[in-house]
């Protein structure tokens, strides 16, 4: 018998050398600023992760590491603005942030009364750099981060974030480092839509730190309508107070290789998260939605229902991973995947993960695969339906059953028309 | 009189185990026929040919219907031409409305008959009507199609569609299994209401029941793929009493 060989050390750097890849920037920011040289350094040492780093295993990011990147500017971001669709005037009025190419565009940007804006980087982050590459990478590039403050009790309604990309060819595409930072004081409330949107070749790669203090609730609804020559990787980390909810939902209609990551963390009893998203990717789209939810207190709920409409070589993955800690009795989980496969070349690798270390926990997993129901299409056929616009309802259906999970119907109806618009180019 | 419906030697299997055996049947425009039979004998499997379903695979004859060739023609061109099939075990849609299904449905075949599409409005108006007369609550309406739908709800949701799309000919698929006697009585009063010189139906059933309601021109026997045996409405009777056995012994 062969002895065992000592596995060698997995050498990520290898495969994308981050050091080169850094080397065209310059340290952004504030360099002095310690956080920035960690994860600059950090970046350096390991590298963006290859294909055999398991929470990388079916995103490459060997297209990030071909581009070249160049800080652009914007000439014209109100035009930019113009071409996002906010739901008509449902949100007209709305308090928004406009980032343009990861900068805070001050003059399109209308704060809430009663929120208050700090852009003090000093305070204790929730973003762990060493276990995600984006995160690091947006802590060491972004222009500073926004942080906003709902005092405790207050209910600041709704706001709209607007992360606007224009980059070139992609020898000069252009990069973007949105960072925010969300603080929700005990019992106060806030609804927000992110949509990000653009065209050219950029990155888009915002980072949102959510801290939500005990019986603080946040709606988070994210429209991923990016360019179709666009990268986008988003990146979330909630932590959740006892008796506090973070209410999510992604959507996932543009750029040729998306990934959002969200790591939920509930803290306290009886939190809740929702963790919920569909994604809609044809031609040679890539979408990834990985998430970890972390239950490290007792008696929380965690819901994530997860759709996904691939059609011609469109490729999605779903990674999701649940913990309960020792901690966390009288857990109860939720988790499905759903995928309707449009076409034989589209594929989609789903890994469900359940960590359980109580043991007086409800947690309950599923996932489905499949083509659209073939006794569905006849019975619409039936009915005068021509073939494809039955297949046409069928699959809104599908996808309305997941908008249906966001509970605030303004946010909803920005989605669905978003969905609709989809449509539109879809029959052209 | 040249039929609306003529059935020809009719042969059809499914993955490739015969089903249909040389089906003859004609169908002149006004009248109404009914199909019955043992289980098995390949009633649904002849609703299922003639709505134009893809995984019966028919093996030999053909079926006219007016002056087209039925098999030729898509399931939505079977709709759009007036053929209409009640489905024995109405499909579930979830996330689509029952009135969005409705109104997609009507406009549709309206569209392929070169009427005017309905707006929202006016469709609401006449599917509440048609509600109204079918005895059936508005909230129907508001639910998805056939999703939590007792099977009672769901037969007479068939029979709501019917009356929308105002069929040239109807195929129902044993709509009366399951009813408690009102809703039987719904859903007869449901094909009543069509009858018309330019309407026909088929109607596949167990029982005789169904057709006190719906009186019928003429009974067909249908027995391992084909007919039998043909007569009036007395022969529904004659097979209540004495059961299919005899007709069967007798045919083979």
């Amino acid at each position: 018998m062969n002895a065992i060989e000592p596995r060698r050390q997995d050498r990520p750097a290898a495969g994308l050398d981050a050091g080169a890849f850094l080397a065209r920037f310059e340290a952004g920011g504030n360099a002095s600023d310690t956080r920035r040289r960690d994860a600059a350094e950090q970046l350096r040492a390991e590298g963006f992760p290859r294909r055999r780093t398991e929470a990388w295993k079916y995103t490459d990011l060997a297209p990030l590491a071909q581009l070249g990147l160049a800080t652009r500017r914007v000439a014209d971001p109100l035009r930019l603005l113009e071409r996002v669709d906010l739901g008509g005037t449902a949100l007209a009025a709305t308090p928004r942030l406009v980032f343009v190419n990861g900068v805070v565009d001050d003059a399109l940007t209308r704060l809430p009364d009663g929120m208050a804006l700090d852009c003090q980087d000093t305070r204790e982050r929730l973003a762990r750099p060493e276990s995600q590459p984006m995160a690091a990478l947006n802590l060491m590039l972004n222009e500073r981060t926004m942080r906003l403050h709902v005092p405790p009790g207050r209910d600041c309604g709704r706001l709209v974030v607007v992360m606007l990309g224009e980059g070139g060819p992609a020898a000069e595409a252009a990069h973007a480092h949105p960072s925010l930072a969300l603080h929700l004081g005990e019992g106060a409330r806030l609804s927000l839509l992110e949509v990000a949107h653009g065209s050219g070749v950029y990155v888009n790669n915002p980072l949102l730190e959510v801290s939500l203090r005990p019986r603080a609730h946040l709606t988070h609804v994210l429209l991923q309508d990016e360019g179709p020559e666009a990268l986008h990787f988003s990146t979330v980390y909630a932590s959740v107070a006892a008796g506090a909810s973070y209410d999510s939902f992604t959507l996932g209609l543009g750029a040729s290789l998306a990934r959002h990551e969200v790591h939920a963390t509930l803290e306290g009893e009886d939190g809740e998260v929702q963790v919920n998203g569909a994604q809609w990717l044809g031609g040679s789209q890539q979408g990834d939605l990985t998430s970890v939810i972390a239950h490290r207190a007792p008696a929380c709920r965690s819901r994530q229902t997860v759709k996904n409409v691939l059609d011609e070589r469109a490729h999605a993955v779903f990674q999701g991973r649940i913990e309960v800690a020792r901690i966390a009795q009288k857990t109860d989980g939720y988790q499905m995947n759903q995928a309707l496969l449009l076409s034989e070349r589209a594929a989609i690798d789903s890994k469900p993960e359940l960590e359980i270390y109580a043991d007086d926990v409800k947690c309950s997993h599923g996932a489905t695969v499949g083509a659209l129901d073939e006794e569905q299409l006849f019975y619409l056929r039936s009915r005068g339906v021509p073939q494809a616009q039955a297949r046409a309802m069928l699959v809104r259906a599908f996808l309305s059953e997941g908008l249906a999970l966001i509970d605030d119907e303004v946010l909803r109806g920005v989605l669905e028309a978003a969905v609709e618009r989809r449509w539109e180019r879809e029959a052209r | 009189m040249s039929a609306v419906l003529n059935i020809e030697g009719l042969a059809a299997a499914i993955a490739g185990k015969p089903i249909l055996r040389g089906v003859d049947l004609a169908v002149p425009p006004g009248e109404i026929h009914a199909i019955m039979g043992p289980n098995g004998s390949g009633k649904s499997t002849l609703s299922y040919v003639l709505a134009g379903r893809e995984d019966y695979e028919v093996t030999g004859g053909r079926a006219q219907y007016g002056e087209r060739d039925l098999l030729a023609m898509e399931p939505e061109e079977r709709a759009a031409a007036g053929l209409f099939l009640a489905f024995q075990a109405p499909i579930e849609l979830p996330g689509v409305n029952n009135a969005n299904f409705l109104r997609t449905a009507v406009n549709a075949t309206r569209r392929a008959r070169g009427e005017a599409e309905l707006d929202a409005v006016a469709f609401l108006k006449a599917a509440r009507a048609a509600c109204k007369r079918l005895s059936m609550p508005d909230d129907m309406l508001k639910r998805e199609v056939n999703v939590g739908f007792s099977g009672g709800e769901k037969k007479r949701n068939e029979v709501l569609q019917m009356a929308l799309l105002q069929p040239r000919f109807a195929i129902l698929d044993e709509t009366d299994s399951g009813l408690d006697i009102d809703a039987l009585r719904i859903v007869a009063e449901g094909v009543n209401a069509l009858r018309a010189p330019d309407f026909s139906a088929l109607i596949i059933t167990h029982h005789q029941r169904l057709l006190d309601y719906i009186v019928p021109d003429h009974v067909h026997v249908m027995s391992a793929g084909r007919i039998i045996r043909s007569g009036g409405p007395e022969l529904a009777r004659q097979l209540e009493a004495q059961g299919y056995a005899q007709l069967i012994a007798e045919a083979a």
